[in-house]
Order: C-alpha cells, then structure tokens, then sequence
C-alpha cells in the first residue's frame, strides 16, 4: 500500500502509514495495572491535606420558588466550615445557555424546575457533617405546578415550566427535494411512530470534582472528558484568566457524553473552598447522577418512508418530539434521515419542549440510536412491504456522501460493513430459517447507522526523546477508558522505534499538557494520533540526522527499531549510545493535527446482525449473538477497539432492552434514583457473543494515521437490529424503547386478539 | 447476600440511634438473639475501638459505630482500591473478602467484622506478586474506565475460591453482582476464564 500517490490527509500531513509495526497490534494497555489493582487514582479517591467535604441541598419538588433559604443553624453545626446559599457570592452566575447564548438561569437559582434542582451548599470537616447540616438548612418553598410528559408539555394550560412558554426555540428541520411528491412516486409507503425512554449515563464513578486555591490560583482535579473544556467554563464563570485555572483528569471512571461540560457541583466546590480558604471535594451521589448531571432525552419520532419497486428510495420524513428537559439542551438527531442512505426527497422537523425534569446532556451519539431505532424499523417495514430482503434494500440506497451538507465522504465503508457482516453472520440462511411455532421463537435481524462528527482538528502533541532512548508523551487527551494513552504511546513507539513499556504518558492536565479537545463524540483518537504522529515524526528527523551524522550513512537508509539505529547493512547501535543524543540531552517534537481534508467528510459506518429469542410467553428476549461490522477506518489496538465495541453494543442492549427514566408524572418526582430501577445491562444480560468485524476502506484521505471514529459507530445500530429480529422472530414491532417484558406482551397479546 | 452475626459486641439498635448516612439503613431486621445481646450504649458521633484485620495486618481504629467497612478502609485507612459506585449494594464495586467470600464493604458496618479475616484488593492484585486473576485482567483488556475492575478482580477471586473450575454459565452468574457501566463483560469472563485454567495443576 505504501508509496502509491495518494491526496494525502490534508494540507501539510505526512504520508499515510502502509504496513504498521506496533499501531493495530492487539497489546494490553500501558496502565493496565493501575486499573486492575485499584491502584489508579480516580477523582473520587483524591484527599488533599485539609480537605473538607460538601454536599448539595436539591428541591424536592418538581418545580417550586424558593422563598427563603435560613442558612444560620446550618453555619452553626459541628464541623461546618463555608455555606452557600440562594443570596451568596456566586449564586448569581449565569447558568444554562439557550441557543443564542442567553443565561436562562444561575447557579443558586430561586426557580427550581425539577426535582433536584441545586438550592443550597456546605462544606465541613466530615461529609456526615455537611448532610447533617444540609438538614438544618431551613427552606421555604412555594410549589408550582409540573409537567413531567414531554407530550403534554405543548397542551392548552400545560404548567409553563419557563414564562416564555414550554417550546425550546421554534420548530426546526432541513428539508431536500419534495417529500410529499416523493412519497406518491412510491410503490409502497410505511409510516411508523417509534418512543424512546430517557436514558442517563450513570458512569461508574460517580462526577466529583475536587477544588484546590493557593492565592488567586485555581486547581480542580475533576472527572471529566474534557479537562481544557472545563477549564474554560470554569475560567469564565468565576471571572479567572484561563492561566489563573488548572484542571486535572488523570484517571476516569467513564463518562459517555455526561462529563463533556462544566458541572455546578464543580463551581460550587470551587466557591466554597474559596470561602473556607480550604481544599473542598464535592462527589455526587448515584442518586444525584440520576438526577441532574444529563441524561439521553425522551424522543417520539415519526418516520414515513417510499420506495419504489426495485427498492430505491423516494422518500424519507421524520417528524421529532423531544425534551431537553428543564433548561436548554439538543433533544433529537435528523443525521440518519438525512445522510444514512441515498434519497432524493427528505424533510424533517423537530420540537423540542421544555418539562420540569433533568436536563440533557450529549450521550454517545446524540439523538442517534433512537433515530437508528425507528429509521431502521421503518426500512424492515418497507422491505417487507416491498418483498424485498431487509440487506436487500439497503443495499440499493447507499450514499457516496453528506446529502445534507452537499460533500462528498473520503471512504464509505457501510457497503462491506453490509455485505461482509451478512457473509460472516449467515444472514441468509438465518433469515430463511422457518419461524417457530413453539414458545420459543429465534429471529434476526440488522441495522446500519453512521455518525456525523469529524471531531475537533485543534490538538497538539509534545514528544520527547531522552538520553538514555526513552520518551514521553504529553497530550492534553482525557483516557476515559477507551485505551486513549496506549493506543498514542503506539504511534510513539512505531515511528520512533521505541518500546512501547520505555514510553511514558503524561496527560489531561491543563497545567503541563497541551490543547486538546474533549475526548467524545469518537473524536479522540483521530483528533490526536495524527498530532502525536507529526510529533513523532519532527523528532524522528532531528534523531535520524544525528545518527546519519556519527554512522556515516544516509537517513532514508536508517530504520529505527527496538530502541536502536539500524543501518542499511545491518548494524545496530542503541539510542543510548549515540553521543549526539547524549549531548542534546533530549530530543523534542511538537505536533499538530492537520486541518480536516478540504472539500470531504471523513464519517465511520457500522451494521450490525443481531439473533434474538423471544419467550412468547414472558416477553423475555434473550440475545443469542450479535455481529458488530464497523468502518471506522484503521484498528489502532485489535485488544481496545474490541473491548470499545463489545461495550458499544452491551450499551446499545441498555438503551434497547432495559434502561428507562422513570418520572411520576402526577408529582414530578423521580422513581429510578439507583441502578436497582434504573436497570444496566449485568453479565447475564450480554451474550455469549459479541463477534466484530473490521472493515478498514484503507482511508488515505481522512488524516494522517487512517483511522475515523469508533465509540458512537459501535452503539448506534444495536437497539434497532434487536428490535428488527425481534420483529422477525415474533411478527410484532416493538415500537417502544426499552421493550421490556411487559411491553412485549402486551403487543404479543394484542397480535392474538 | 445475608449478613451474618457479627458478634461485635453492639446492638443494632444502638447504632440505629446515630443513623445518619451510610449502611445501617439497610440493615436486615434485628434477630430475637441479636436484640438479647448485650449493648454498649454509644452516643451519636463518639467513637468505639475496633480491631481489624485487614490484608494479614491488624489496625486497631476508632469508628463510628455506623460507619460502613467501605468508608473505613477508604477514608480512614486511605486504601481507595475499593471503590464506592452506588453505597447502596447495587454494583459490586466496592466487593470485598470476608473469610473468603465476597461482600459488599458498603453494606457491611466496620463493627460487624472485628475478628473476620478481611481481604481487599491491594491485598490480592499488585504489580510485583499478580494474582492469576489481576494477570487475567490485564491480558485480556477485561476493563475499560478501570472504575468497576478491582470489584471485579475480587468477585472473581471469591468465585474462583468456591469453585475453582467454574462453567461460563456459572461464571456469568457469579459475576452477575458486578455492574460494568462500560460493558467490558465479554472480556471479564475470558479473562475469568483464563484465570481458572490458569489455576489447574494446583498453582494458586
Ligand atoms: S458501592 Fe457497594 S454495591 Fe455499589
Ligand atoms: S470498566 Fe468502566 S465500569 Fe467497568
């Protein structure tokens, strides 16, 4: 593959790689064992000399004004050090932006709008201590009428959760071509109404945030995605210069879209230890999780789709309901409507209402695998409407580019993804096999999706060779658990010959390490490998120059390999003894990402083969196998990008079969506070097998190392595929996300009757 | 998981009296013997020695009688390995050996296990002297965000205590108790799976 002239990955970018050494290779991770014996220091295990500990009064209505807050007997109980209340320093910091950048709350604000909402703060020695006095924190609240049901929210006399009204911003939607004359050149028309629970992250450390001054200076050790993100709004919200800031995420416990931004609970640590002129930790609780720190939003959607005979598509609407809940948040995605296939009449049109409920924040693929649920289940419908095999007519609609954004894809691999995954899968013979008659019934069924982000390209990179042929590597990159430190150190070790175990790490820390953007939206690796590669790259020059120099050769004749030069003839000499190396002292390359390819959009594909069996009897679905089939460009580690779509699709069985927000509609209040009702997929629940497949298009295009994003593409299409053998297995479509037992049967026994 | 008597000397009662956070709200219903037993009256907030053994080492602590194992070995002793998810027995991450079975720490009151011999993480998995099962994790990239892994390790290790050669069905049962937000299962019970082939022949 090497040599071939090629575009390139953008202005100024080095040659894609041909055949790799280290990157792809499934290697365990370089802080494998930190993670295994307990030994990582997450958020949540930070003590600093001093700390004390806060904790957060919340509303316990679903929307109420607050009064009056008397803080005094709380000030005055054992062991409290700083309160924080409605009328304090900071209380008035602007909070919750709508779309034009208007505060549409504060911090402390009088106008609590779901249940939970942050009223009061304390600090103390002992987190016993500030609940204890959170409880004598006296409040006086004058309850307001609530909507929870995002579709009650637009009716006449609903409770107006803003005085504006209940609608975030007006309708909104894209439209190409005609739909409604699309859909009356079509040969069969489905129409379909999908409902998806509200889903919340709940990642298995809890957000914490631990807040440090010395004088005017601001450390925050914060479990977040994004440590230069959270600098940022931090820096702002309290009046600080960005330099004044320091924000540190070495080790977190997952965040899946939910630690992308700024949280309250950081500000308020930050202002109450600046009260207490003490450090303050502030740590969520799983309940508070649950509640107030984002959540993946209710949607409605309705699809109608054409198509005519030989299954080309003539049409495709989407008509979106969602609620970004209490304050301003994105609700639903036309990505799929818009550019998953190739169709020359689209509209859609989104609403988004206000309710007094949690509000949203981004969750793997916004929006995304609920579209994926009702446009893949609308495409089975018109492929059995038309006669045609569900592959059959995906196939005949794929897209070569952004039909939305008017460019052209630099590869699209959704056709092998497609192809490929139903040769590895069987799905012919698994798709003809007759449907049970017993209570038992097996069926398959697939689902492709794609994501839309190119990621953020503003990332740079700082590599160091030392004198003794070791290196390190500083990246402002958060490892969220994906492998973010190994799979960079690898494009480290390749170019520079170094082992992997001589190439230290140093990340995330917005004091020592430079820009990148937040590790999400399955930016991370592409965004910053081809900035540690041009690293890489700059050091590996000036090293191959100085070893030119002292063994007489050329540096093309060089190759760098196992921590040493080796000479066209075949002599090695280690970089510890190459006296130019000793005398530099170190060798050091900064990297920047190059800019996106001009012109073209660098997008992952993925399709996904699931095989169910239904109980017909209980509703019970059991997963027998899934295949995962993603393009997302190069494997940079066969072992993590594995591990990431194993955990893809386990996510995608929450969302699909058992994760659900549970409001009580008649009070507002939140019934799933902890994971016993608010129901994760457990061991039992995964299949035996969760086979992938790779399909690498040899993307020279999109960047530097080849690779495209992987932790969106992995999650999408799994709810939809199980949905559709669901349908194939029983004959019902389950229209309703999670389908749970009891929504199965009562669509099983509808059928009957 | 049913809470054995615990012989700690104080009545639940007692320490019901200075709930204010933590485990002894979900406290199974006092037993007519427990209630019989003799009790050390505690004030809210005063503190009460105990005698752990932890990891072969005994420290000898002042607790609150109402203070769970998870925030002793956590808060007062600094050993953070075991890790809190939910505080309320729901994710396994805070798993650790009592007598060489698996428990919650966050639902088990430090006074309860004066005398138990207590085993957590940094006791089983560390870098210089692996256990089969910490080498197993790491080999197989059984873990993602790393959060949920030494609760993991430990429900392993109980597992593979009381059934050395578990079947995967026995596996996935036994691991059941343990929440990976990140979805790391498949990897987890391979690397289950590699430790107890590992262990046949006698190696520990
Ligand atoms: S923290 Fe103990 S079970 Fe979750
Ligand atoms: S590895 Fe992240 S929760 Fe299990």
């Amino acid at each position: 593959m090497s040599g071939e002239a090629s575009a390139g990955a953008g202005p100024g970018a080095p040659e894609p790689w041909g055949e790799t050494r280290v990157v792809g290779k499934p290697l365990p991770r370089i802080d494998a064992w930190e993670r295994v014996t307990g030994a990582a220091v997450f958020t949540r295990d930070l003590t600093l000399p001093d700390m004390l500990h806060a904790a957060v009064l919340r509303c316990p209505h679903a929307h109420a004004r607050v009064r009056r807050v008397d803080l005094a007997v709380a000030a005055r109980r054992p062991g409290v050090r700083a309160v924080l209340g409605p009328d304090g320093p900071g209380a008035a910091i602007p909070w919750y932006p709508d779309r034009e950048g208007k505060p549409t709350s504060r911090l402390l604000d009088p106008d609590c709008r779901y249940q939970g909402e942050e009223v009061a703060a304390v600090a103390a020695e002992t987190l016993a201590q500030a609940q204890e006095a959170l409880a004598a924190v006296a409040v006086e609240y004058e309850v307001l009428p609530a909507v929870t049901d995002m579709e009650r929210a637009l009716d006449a006399g609903a409770p107006a959760v803003h005085a504006r009204g209940n609608r975030q911003g007006e309708r909104f939607g894209y439209s190409r071509g005609d739909l409604e004359q699309g859909l009356a050149q079509a040969d069969a028309v489905v129409e379909l109404t999908t409902r998806s629970a509200c889903s919340v992250h709940t990642p298995m450390e809890v957000h914490c945030s631990v807040a440090h001054w010395e004088g005017h200076q601001l450390t925050v050790w914060d479990s977040t995605q994004g440590v230069f993100a959270v600098r940022a709004e931090l820096a702002a919200a309290l009046g600080l210069p960005l330099s004044s800031v320091r924000v540190v995420s070495h080790f977190v416990g997952g965040g899946f879209g939910g630690k992308l931004q700024l949280s309250k609970h950081t500000v308020l640590a930050a202002l109450l230890a600046r009260a207490a002129g003490r450090p303050v930790k502030l740590a969520l609780s799983r309940e508070e999780t649950l509640r107030c720190v984002g959540n993946r939003p209710p949607n409605r959607l309705t699809v109608r789709a054409g198509a005519r005979r030989d299954g080309t598509l003539t049409a495709l609407g989407l008509e979106a309901l969602g609620t970004g809940g209490a304050y301003p948040a994105s609700a639903t995605s036309g990505l799929l409507v818009g550019d998953l296939y190739r169709c020359a009449n689209v509209r859609t049109a989104h609403d988004n209402v206000h309710v007094n409920a949690g509000p949203g924040r981004a969750f793997r693929a916004p929006g995304v695998p609920p579209a994926a649920f009702a446009l893949e289940q609308a495409m089975d419908a018109l492929a059995e409407k038309l006669g045609l095999d569900p592959l059959e007519l995906r196939l005949a609609n794929l897209p070569t580019g952004s039909q939305t954004r008017g460019l052209p894809f630099t590869s699209t691999g959704l056709e092998r993804c497609l192809r490929e995954g139903a040769r590895a899968f069987g799905w012919r013979e698994a798709r003809a096999r007759a449907r049970d008659a017993g209570p038992l019934r097996r069926g398959v069924g697939l689902a492709a999706g794609m994501w839309g982000y190119e990621g953020d390209p503003r990332a740079t990179a700082l590599v160091t060779l030392l004198a003794d042929g070791s290196a390190t590597l500083n990246t402002g990159a958060v490892d969220i658990g994906t492998g973010t430190r190994t799979v960079l150190a690898q494009v480290v070790a390749e170019e520079l010959g170094v082992p992997l175990e001589r190439i230290a790490v140093e990340n995330a820390d917005t004091g020592t390490t430079q820009f990148s953007p937040p590790s999400g939206g399955s930016q991370t690796v592409l965004v910053n490998a081809p900035a540690v590669r041009a690293a890489a790259l700059e050091v590996r020059r000036k090293l191959l120059g100085i070893a030119a120099g002292e063994l007489h050769a050329a540096p093309g004749s060089l190759r760098l390999e196992g921590g040493a030069v080796v000479t066209a003839a075949g002599r090695r000499v280690l970089l510890k003894d190459l006296a130019g190396l000793a005398e530099r002292v170190s060798l050091v390359g900064v990297g920047e990402r190059a800019p996106h390819p001009p012109g073209k959009l660098a997008l992952p594909f993925a399709a996904h083969f699931a095989e169910v069996e239904v109980d017909v009897r209980t509703g019970q679905v059991r997963l027998l196998r899934l295949l995962a089939v993603q393009d997302s460009g190069r494997v940079m580690n066969a072992l993590t990008f594995e591990n990431q779509v194993h955990g893809g699709v386990v996510m995608g069985l929450g969302f699909g079969l058992t994760e659900e927000r549970v409001l009580d509609h008649a009070t507002g209040a939140l019934l799933s506070r902890g994971w016993h009702d608010y129901q994760l997929p457990t061991a039992l629940d995964a299949p035996a097998s969760i086979d992938w497949l790779p399909v690498d298009p040899h993307d020279r295009e999109c960047n530097s190392v080849g690779a495209k994003g992987l932790g969106e593409p992995a999650h999408i299409p799994t709810a939809a595929a199980v949905a559709n053998a669901i349908h194939h297995a029983t004959g019902v479509r389950p229209l309703e996300a999670p389908m749970t037992p009891p929504r199965l049967v009562a669509l099983l026994a509808r059928a009957r009757s | 998981m049913a809470h054995q008597d615990d012989g700690s000397g104080f009545s639940r009662r007692t320490f019901i009296g200075s709930i204010g956070v933590g485990a002894a709200g979900l406290l199974a219903p006092l037993g007519a013997g427990a209630a019989a037993q003799a009790a050390r009256e505690v004030a809210a907030g005063a503190t009460v020695a105990v005698t752990l053994q932890i990891n072969g080492q005994a420290h000898r602590l002042e607790v609150e009688p109402r203070w769970s194992l998870l925030h002793v070995l956590r808060e007062v002793l600094g050993l953070t390995g075991t890790k809190p998810g939910c505080e309320r027995g729901e994710c396994g991450a805070c798993t650790v050996l009592i007598d060489g079975a698996t428990r919650n720490a966050c639902l088990t009151l430090a006074v309860e296990v004066e005398g138990r011999e207590i085993r957590t993480i940094e006791g089983v998995a560390r870098p210089d002297q692996p256990s089969a099962v910490a080498q197993a994790f790491v080999d197989e990239d059984a873990f993602q965000c790393g959060y949920c892994t030494p609760g993991q390790v430990m429900a392993a290790e109980g597992l593979l205590a009381r059934s050395p050669h578990p079947s995967p069905e026995e596996i996935r049962a036994g691991m059941s108790g343990n929440l990976c937000r990140c979805g790391a299962y498949p990897h987890i019970l391979k690397a289950v799976e590699r430790a107890s082939a590992s262990r046949r022949g006698g190696r520990p």
